[in-house]
């Protein structure tokens, strides 16, 4: 099942992020984490892009993109 | 839906906090939690722990703007991320919050009388004597209108802020937030992986 990869993703931009945590405590996979306290990460592995996280980010710094 | 969990109901918090320091201002003093809380998440393991999950503050914002939907969810303009702003609202704040405790020490010495009122947006007085009936020192009392004047005066920007813009809004700019982030990444080092 993992195996099958989204055509999107989030990508984020670590230096505009507040690391408020609002993009990880909505994404349905748990793909985010705030890396020690300072932005945002997310697990590529785990992303399905359905862009909910872009949605909730105050900072607006979520893009969903293409894989490459 | 996500499933709830129990720090999701935080927000009550904020609505007790608010409505205890209507009834007697001495209650302003537990702001404090919310005070120290993120520090001791920020210096003491270096983590936004609080922000991220603990904070009755954006808990409020996330359940007025996102589950009850009252936030328009337009894009920040892109002066209020910026890091000029973010840092200068924090010094803006913390000098603030200087002069307050300033004003607590002058009632404290004797040189000043105490002001039973609550200034918002560190201008407008709003009466408040109805909220203290004596009975503390007058400092104390003074500490309180003063920090009850700090948390209304931002609970209301993080609530306009929400309305017009996303739900945690308040979230890019409040003081805390910043600060604990600066520390965190201070503790984190350069070899951030970016
Ligand atoms: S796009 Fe969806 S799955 Fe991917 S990180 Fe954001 S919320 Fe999680
Ligand atoms: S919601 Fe946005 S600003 Fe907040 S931690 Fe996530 S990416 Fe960063
Ligand atoms: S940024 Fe401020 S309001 Fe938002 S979660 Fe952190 S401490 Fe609370």
């Amino acid at each position: 099942m993992m195996a099958i990869q989204s055509k999107r993703r989030a990508v984020v931009d670590t230096s505009l992020c507040v690391a408020c945590g609002a993009c990880m405590e909505v994404c349905p996979r748990g793909a985010i984490t705030v890396w020690k306290g300072s932005y945002s990460v997310v697990d590529d592995a785990l992303c399905i892009g359905c862009g909910l996280c872009a949605k909730e980010c105050p900072a607006s710094v979520i893009r969903v993109e293409a894989r490459p | 839906m996500k499933k709830s969990h129990w720090y999701n109901y935080l927000w009550i918090w904020s609505v007790i906090y608010f409505a205890m320091g209507f009834f007697h201002i001495l209650f302003a003093w537990l702001g404090l939690i919310s005070f120290f809380l993120p520090l001791i998440f920020a210096v003491g393991f270096g983590n936004k722990g609080f922000c991220n999950r603990y904070c009755d503050r954006g808990q409020l914002l996330r359940a007025l703007g996102s589950q009850k939907g009252f936030s328009r969810r337009k894009d920040a303009p892109g002066w209020m991320k910026s890091k000029a702003f973010r840092y200068g609202f924090l010094a803006f704040f913390m000098a603030m919050f200087l002069h307050m405790l300033y004003t607590t020490y002058q009632v404290y010495a004797g040189t000043s009388e105490l002001r039973q009122v609550v200034t918002l947006f560190w201008s407008i007085p709003a009466p408040w004597s109805f909220a203290y009936t004596g009975g503390a020192e007058p400092w104390a009392a003074q500490f309180a209108f003063g920090f009850y004047s700090m948390m209304l005066t931002s609970a209301i920007l993080g609530i306009l802020t929400m309305l017009a813009y996303k739900p945690r809004s308040w979230c890019v700019y409040c003081p805390m937030g910043t600060m604990t982030q600066l520390i965190c990444r201070a503790k984190a080092g350069p070899n951030r992986k970016e």
